[in-house]
C-alpha cells in the first residue's frame, strides 16, 4: 500500500548545438497521483513526454525542478532510502526481447529480485519463491517455465515473466510503459486482464504509458493526456474519451482506428 | 486450370500457392492461398507475426531466399495493357525488370530500409536509372521531386540523408519511392507499424488519395484489424500459412464466418462502444489459453 504523488514535476535536457546549446524542455509541470487499486493512463504521440515521466519516477533520471513523494516523503537520493524507494516502485518495460537477458533462465531472472530485496536466502526458499511467482503470473508448470531460456518462450509469456519480476520485490506502484505494443494482437488483452488481476490482488496503483487510446479507456480509472512535455487533459477515462475537450486530445482521437466509423460510411453509400 | 486472364478487372491471380521453408524439418509456411487482387483494389491480409503474411508477399514478388522454395501453385499478373505474365516462369534480365516496375513493395520496417550513407536524390535516381535509361538526367531530377511532393515531402528534401527526416518523412520516402515507375500492384508490409497514430493517419489518407489518383492496387499487410477494416476494401484472414476468410471489410467485421476472426476481433477493444469489463472483470483465463505453454515442443512452429 503506496501513494506516489508527483507535483509540479520538470525536466530540462540540453541539446548542444555547435558553438551554443538548447534547452529542451521534456516534461513540464506535470503533477498527478498514483493510489492503491487504481490506475492512472499517460498517453501521447511518440516524442510528448510519457517516457521521461517513466524515467523520472524509476529515479533513472534526476528531475530538474518539482517534487515526488512517496507516501507523502521526498524521495531519498542514495543508500538506504532509495533501495526503499526502488522495492517499492517497479517498473515493467515495453519490450521482452529486449528486457530479459538471453543468457539466463527465466529462474535466474526472477530469483535475483528476490533474493536482492530479501524473500530468501537459501537455494529451497528462492525455488519455491520463482514458482510462487511463475503461479501467480499463470505460467505453469511452473517448473518447467523456470528452467527454460527467454528465446523458448512467446514474447506474451516473456512478458509475463517481466511482469513477474517487477512483482518480486513486493512493490506498491507498477510502471508499466507499452506493456502490450510488442505483442501479438490476441494475447494483449490477456497480459492486461492478468495485469489487472494482479493489481486488484496487491492493490497496487499503476501508470500505464500508452498511445492506445483504446486500452487506455478499458484499463485505466483515469487518462492524462500528454503533449509536448504538458498535460493538456485529464479526467475520467470515460470522458477524456467520449467527451475531449482539448484540440489534441481531438487529434489523437481522430487518428485512431476506428473501424465503426468507416463502417457507418459504407453502410450510408449504399 | 482455369484462368481469370481474361477479366478485366483483376491485376493479380494467386493459385494454390504454397512456400515452404526446408529447414531441418520442414515448415510450411504458405499453405493452399487462392487469391485475386482485382484493379484498384487495397486488399487487406490480416494475421499474427508467424502466419506467413510476409512469406506470401515474398513469395509473390519473387523474392524468396533458399532455404524458401514455392512448393506449389503460380501467381499470375495481368497487365493493364492486356497480357498475362507468369511469376514463376520470370528469369533473368526478365524477372528484374519485371519486379517494380509492376509490382512493388513496400517493406517491413521501410524506414530504416534507406541506404544511410547515400542522399535520397541517389537513392530515387537510381530506379531510374536502372528500368528507365532513356531518360535525360535533367528528367530523372525532375521526376525525382514531383514523386517526393506527390507524397506530401518538400522537394528540397531530395538532397538530405536518411537520418535528417522523421520516421514518417522515411516512411513516405519509402512509399514514393514504392510509386515511381507506376507499378500497377503496391505491397505493403506492416508500412505504418513503428509510426504513432498522428502520422499513421496521414499516412493512410495519402496512400488511400494516391490510390484513387493512380489506381493502383494495394496488398496491405498488417496485425492491426481495426486499421484493415478502415482502409481495405476487402480483407483477407490469414492463419498459419491458410487464408481462414475473407470477404469485404463490411462482412469480415459484422458476420466474421471463422472463430479465429471472431477471436482476433475481440481482440481490440472498441474505442468509443459500449464500455466492456472484460479487463478489470476479473481474471478470464481463456485469454491466456491463447498463448499456452508447450510442454513438448513437437512442431517447429511457423517462422517469419
Amino acid at each position: 500500500m503506496s501513494t506516489l504523488e508527483v507535483r509540479g514535476l520538470v525536466k530540462n535536457y540540453h541539446l548542444k548545438q555547435g558553438w551554443r546549446g538548447r534547452r529542451l524542455v521534456a516534461v513540464n509541470d506535470v503533477s498527478f497521483t498514483l493510489e492503491p487499486g487504481r490506475t492512472v493512463a499517460l498517453v501521447g504521440q511518440s516524442g510528448s513526454g510519457k517516457s521521461t515521466v517513466a524515467k523520472l519516477l524509476l529515479q533513472l533520471e534526476r528531475s530538474s525542478a518539482g517534487e515526488i513523494l512517496l507516501d507523502g516523503s521526498p524521495v531519498a537520493r542514495r543508500g538506504r532510502g532509495l533501495a526503499q524507494y526502488r522495492r517499492t516502485v517497479q517498473m515493467v518495460f515495453q519490450d521482452p526481447f529486449a528486457s530479459l537477458n538471453p543468457y539466463h533462465s527465466i529462474a535466474h531472472h526472477l530469483a535475483r529480485p528476490l533474493r536482492l530485496h530479501g524473500h530468501g536466502r537459501t537455494a529451497a526458499e528462492l525455488e519455491e519463491g520463482v514458482h510462487r511467482l511463475l503461479e501467480r503470473v499463470r505460467l505453469t508448470p511452473a517448473d518447467v517455465v523456470a528452467r527454460r531460456r527467454p528465446h523458448e518462450l512467446s514474447g506474451g509469456q516473456r512478458q509475463r515473466v517481466a511482469i513477474a519480476r517487477a512483482l518480486a520485490p513486493g512493490p506498491g506502484i507498477l510502471i508499466a510503459d507499452e506493456p502490450v505494443s510488442m505483442l501479438d494482437v490476441s494475447i494483449r488483452l490477456g497480459v492486461l486482464n492478468l495485469l489487472a488481476e494482479l493489481q486488484r490482488e496487491e492493490n497496487l496503483g499503476v501508470l500505464y504509458i500508452t498511445h492506445d487510446l483504446a486500452t487506455a479507456r478499458h484499463f485505466s480509472d483515469e487518462i492524462l493526456v500528454m503533449y509536448r512535455g504538458e498535460i493538456v487533459e485529464r479526467g475520467p477515462s470515460d470522458q477524456v474519451i467520449l467527451d475531449p475537450q482539448h484540440d489534441y486530445t481531438k487529434l489523437l482521437l481522430q487518428a485512431a482506428p476506428n473501424p465503426e466509423k468507416r463502417l457507418a460510411t459504407l453502410r450510408s453509400d449504399r | 486450370m482455369s484462368t481469370s486472364a481474361g477479366q478485366t478487372g483483376t491485376v493479380l491471380t494467386v493459385e494454390d500457392f504454397s512456400v515452404d521453408y526446408l529447414g531441418e524439418t520442414t515448415v510450411r509456411a504458405v499453405r493452399h492461398v487462392d487469391l485475386s487482387l482485382g484493379r484498384g483494389e487495397i486488399l487487406g491480409l490480416a494475421g499474427e507475426s508467424g502466419c506467413g503474411k510476409s512469406t506470401l508477399a515474398y513469395g509473390l514478388t519473387r523474392l524468396l531466399k533458399p532455404p524458401a522454395v514455392i512448393s506449389s501453385g503460380r501467381a499470375v499478373f495481368h497487365s493493364r495493357e492486356g497480357y498475362d505474365i507468369d511469376l514463376g516462369a520470370l528469369h533473368g534480365e526478365d524477372l528484374r525488370a519485371f519486379r517494380w516496375d509492376k509490382i512493388s513493395m513496400v517493406f517491413q520496417g521501410a524506414m530504416n530500409s534507406l541506404n544511410p550513407v547515400i542522399s535520397i536524390r541517389a537513392q530515387l535516381e537510381d530506379i531510374f536509372s536502372t528500368h528507365r535509361p532513356e531518360l535525360s538526367r535533367a528528367e530523372r531530377r525532375q521526376r525525382c521531386g514531383d514523386l517526393l511532393e506527390r507524397v506530401g515531402v518538400d522537394r528540397d528534401r531530395l538532397r538530405s540523408y536518411p537520418h535528417e527526416l522523421s520516421g514518417g518523412m522515411r516512411q513516405r520516402v519509402m512509399i514514393a519511392m514504392a510509386m515511381a515507375l507506376e507499378p500497377q500492384v503496391m505491397i505493403m508490409d506492416e508500412p505504418t507499424t513503428a509510426l504513432d497514430v498522428v502520422v499513421q493517419r496521414e499516412i493512410l489518407l495519402e496512400i488511400t488519395r494516391l490510390r484513387d489518383e493512380l489506381g493502383f492496387a494495394v496488398v496491405f499487410i498488417t496485425h492491426d484489424l481495426p486499421l484493415l477494416l478502415e482502409i481495405s476494401d476487402r480483407i483477407a484472414v490469414m492463419r498459419a500459412g491458410e487464408i481462414t476468410e475473407l470477404g469485404s471489410a463490411a462482412q469480415v467485421y459484422s458476420q466474421p464466418e471463422h472463430p479465429y476472426t471472431e477471436q482476433l476481433l475481440a481482440s481490440f477493444p472498441s474505442l468509443t462502444g459500449q464500455r466492456g469489463d472484460f479487463i478489470r472483470a476479473g481474471l478470464d483465463e481463456r485469454l491466456l489459453d491463447l498463448d499456452p505453454v508447450r510442454v513438448a515442443d513437437v512442431d517447429g512452429g511457423a517462422s517469419r
